[in-house]
């Protein structure tokens, strides 16, 4: 394990293993030296092994948390070495600074390495080819690479990349090397399944959770019962008698149990006797709204964008619309609840588990133990949803400290109800938006959000197309935890913005197709402002989606409604279609359109787009927790109400705008607009307006 | 503690636990059989089921004073070489995302498809009540009606 720095440039370096092979990975020190590597076992810091036997193992540098880039990442090395995909290994890297950030979150990890693991596979490519012209004496231009072998043009030679692996590590490697023309792509852009599929579908040990160490002992942590509440004295007598437990201790504000099961650290924890204390005020969820309407009673000191006049339009408006959307608390409740392992011991620490930030964990872990990061090692196993809960790192904190303080190896279990009282939760909110409408015409728009959090929302259309628009963002103070949710603050603000959008469309008599185009019409002829969107890709995936859900043709009992959102470079457009039965919306199918630059596989593209769909209308159907006195209400599925197979529609159809343009982001950008594209097609069908989430509190569902 | 023994994947085994600890634990913590997820605890999810004389059963919320002379068999055991067809299917169909739940699923799934060869829409949806955090429910159902097409010996 080595310290994070960013003082150092890292290049790529080939090396030659010790009994033959070669080693595609880093260098710190620069791209010219070689060295002998010892080739048992896979050296950590490499992009790609050749072994002589012909076996190809590929890292996979981000943490796979169910984005697919255990996959995809792999696919980029593996298109430009023109290797055979079914030849290829694939591991999960450990955390090593010489990957670079290993953050997994933001939709980033394709859009981060697109260029930089195709140059690793690139790279392995022409030296195999020069090896191999070297063996037969003739020029590299005449050698091709293709399915994990070198052939002579001419001569039909052919050498395996295994057989020419140890001859490729001593090759110089060029200073510039080429990447194919998209044209020429032979992986990217196919279905590729999921490297793990077969291990997942037969049950193997894959994730943090299935972690089984010699001399390890399962824990489990009581921790505040309430946000705001901490911990004053506790009594284990009781816990010590029963069987399985070993021991208790305490780390800060909690108390954990250790035992030989998992069950028997659950019986500990409830036998323990805790006395809590009020540290600060224990919040409500009422307490909450009460606010937010407050807050939004007022004008915010400084607007986030200001665009014209819109005090002035308001004014001189025929008619005003001035409504309010509210979205609720949400946990990440990733499936795979979250745990740790954690080995402390004489000033050393081994880590495995699931974490969204790899380097910041291992920071953290050095700071809290007062030992050095070189000392600490992290291993990243298959992940079991993240959804944005593990870009903090407490889990792996709180089991280090448990380790070090028990003095023995650890695996921390977080039950479910655990998960959802200590989440950093999606902040909940509320949306006043005015419009002004004058001679059939929307002069000005105005979008004031408060929430727990910081509520500053993203810049994105109509800015850019209104004469006269302003967006003020108000925060509550609170002790209520938040933190980032999948496509955070995106996934609140679409649901209001394209709600009000179809409101306004309504108002205008206008299609809502129809009036979106017309504004992104406005916002590439005469943008105001800054312009955050390029109007041009945002209309592509509107045409499209139109066109493949016959956007304006009627059927009979069919209810469509209609979303689009930007966000983490990539543009999305939804049409939910829906029926009624028995006067209960039952949704049928849903329309997706999508411009995220290159697709890289797209069965794990159409995968992401299709699950945040059914995420996406889950959450707006469902789901929400709230808090009395600072405990949250809903604590496990059942009251945490959770879509399953009955409320899926029966296809999501997904279609890509075709682009060679590098990819953008695809794990999160599917999910904001199709809250609001449900809620506007229940519109259509009971002429109500949906603006609190989750709607099944105001209807009945199929 | 009492001891149990019992059939697991045909195999006989032998635990030594408190009456009331959920199969559940005894498969993952005991036998080492980890393939049976934890997702709630309160058979509200899933990700724990195993199949019971066949039927499909939330190891959470079954203890292992239960077990008695039935046949617990969990996803390690539904195939020797992994290639059931429901597991096919699963592959086939690139169901996974981050691939948690799936165990669950494929034991519910390979459960209801023995008792209904040939499911409707309908059908799946009322009997496959398992979460899926990441949202594959469309290929799931798809990936049940192609082990269903497929036929064969589920
Ligand atoms: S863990 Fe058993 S149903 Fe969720
Ligand atoms: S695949 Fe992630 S929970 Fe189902």
């Amino acid at each position: 394990m080595s310290i994070p720095s960013v003082s150092r440039r890292n290049f790529l370096r080939v090396s030659m293993i010790a009994g033959g092979g070669m080693l595609v990975g880093f260098s710190t020190l620069g791209n010219d030296e070689k060295q002998e590597l010892d080739g048992t076992p896979f050296s950590p810091n490499a992009y790609i092994k050749i072994s002589p036997d012909g076996t190809i193992t590929m890292m996979s540098p981000n943490p796979e948390i169910g984005q697919g880039v255990k996959t995809s990442l792999v696919m980029l090395i593996a298109e430009e070495m023109n290797v055979d995909w079914q030849k290829i290994r694939v591991e999960t890297a450990p955390l090593d600074a010489k990957y670079g950030s290993q953050t997994t979150g933001g939709s980033g990890a394709i859009r981060s390495r697109y260029t930089k693991l195709r140059q690793a596979g690139a790279t392995a490519r022409v030296l195999l080819i020069a090896a191999a012209a070297d063996t037969w004496g003739v020029a590299s231009a005449d050698c091709y690479a293709e399915n994990g072998s070198v052939i002579h043009r001419t001569s039909g030679k052919k050498l395996s990349f295994g057989e020419l692996a140890t001859k490729a590590a001593s090759m110089p490697v060029p200073a510039n090397i080429p990447l194919k023309d998209p044209k020429e792509f032979k992986i990217i852009g196919t279905r590729i399944k999921d490297v793990d599929a077969q291990a997942i579908v037969t049950g193997k040990p894959l994730f943090g959770i299935d972690t089984r160490r010699e001399g390890m002992l399962f824990a489990v942590v009581a921790r505040p019962p309430a946000h705001g509440k901490k911990l004053q004295s506790f009594d284990d007598s009781a816990t010590l008698k029963v069987s399985g437990v070993k021991k208790v201790v305490q780390v800060k504000s909690s108390v954990a149990v250790l035992a030989t099961s998992t069950w028997a650290a659950i019986k500990g924890r409830a036998a323990l006797k805790i006395n809590w204390e009020d540290a600060s005020k224990l919040e409500s969820t009422a307490d909450h709204e009460k606010a937010f309407k407050e807050l939004l009673s007022k004008p915010a000191a400084t607007p986030n964008r200001n665009d014209g006049d819109v005090d002035a339009a308001m004014s001189s408006a025929t008619k005003l619309l001035d409504v309010y959307y509210e979205v609720p608390v949400l946990s990440h409740a990733q499936m795979e609840p979250l745990n740790f392992y954690a080995d402390v011991r004489d000033g050393k620490a081994e880590l495995y588990g699931p974490t969204q930030v790899p380097q910041n964990l291992v920071a953290t872990v050095a700071r809290e133990l007062n030992i050095p990061a070189a000392n600490i090692s992290l291993g990243l196993p298959r992940q079991g949803g993240g959804f944005g809960r593990k870009l903090r790192p407490d889990n792996g904190v709180e089991a280090a400290l448990i380790s070090q303080a028990a003095q023995c190896p650890v695996q921390v279990q977080w039950t479910r109800e655990d998960d959802m009282q200590n989440d950093f939760y999606r902040a909940s909110g509320m949306f006043r938006f005015k419009a002004a409408i004058k001679d059939g015409n929307l002069e000005a728009w105005q979008q004031s959000f408060a929430c727990l959090s910081n509520g500053r929302s993203p810049d994105t259309y109509p800015a850019g197309a209104l004469k006269n628009l302003r967006i003020e963002s108000h925060s509550l103070p609170t002790n209520i935890p938040t933190g980032p949710w999948r496509a955070p603050t995106h996934n609140v603000q679409a649901f209001a913005n394209e709600c009000f959008m179809d409101e306004v469309a309504t108002e205008l008599k206008k299609d809502p197709v129809a009036l979106r185009l017309e504004l992104l019409k406005k916002a590439k002829e005469q943008p105001v402002g800054r312009l955050a969107y390029e109007p041009d890709k945002f209309i592509s995936v509107i045409e499209l989606v139109a066109k493949i859900s016959n956007w304006g043709k009627s059927s009979p009992n069919t209810y469509r409604g209609f979303s689009t959102w930007f966000s983490f470079n990539s543009y999305v457009a939804q049409v939910v279609e829906l029926k009624m039965e028995k006067g209960k919306p039952k949704i049928t199918k849903v329309y997706c359109a999508v411009h995220c630059g290159k697709v890289v596989n797209l069965s794990g593209a159409e995968n992401q787009v299709q699950g945040a769909v059914v995420d996406g209308l889950g959450h707006a159907m469902y789901t929400k927790l709230t808090f009395k006195d600072g405990a949250a209400v809903q604590t496990n599925f059942g009251p945490y109400n959770f879509v399953k197979m009955r409320s899926t529609p029966l296809d999501v159809e997904v279609a890509f705008v075709p682009s060679e343009e590098n990819p953008t982001g695809l794990g999160e950008p599917g999910l904001p607009p199709i809250a609001p594209a449900l809620a506007n097609a229940l519109f259509a069908a009971t002429g109500k307006r949906f603006r609190k989430m989750p709607f099944a509190d105001d209807i009945q569902f199929a | 503690m009492p001891k149990y023994n019992f059939t697991v994947n045909n195999k006989q085994v032998s635990v030594e636990a408190d009456a009331d600890t959920p199969l559940l634990w005894v498969l993952r913590d005991q036998l080492n059989l980890v393939g049976t997820k934890y997702g709630c605890g309160v058979a509200q999810c899933g990700a724990c089921t195993i199949h019971y004389n066949g039927s499909p059963v939330r190891s959470c919320q079954f203890p292992v004073s239960a077990v008695g002379t039935g046949k617990v068999g969990t996803i390690e055991g539904l195939s020797e070489k992994g290639d059931h067809p429901v597991q096919q299917a699963w592959i086939e169909m690139d169901v996974a995302q981050c691939g948690y739940c799936q165990s669950g699923q494929i034991m519910a799934a390979v459960a209801l498809l023995k008792k209904n060869p040939k499911p409707t829409d309908e059908e799946i949806d009322s009997t496959i009540t398992n979460i899926c955090r990441c949202g594959t429910n469309v290929r799931i159902r798809k990936a049940i009606h192609l082990a269903a097409s497929k036929g064969g010996k589920l």
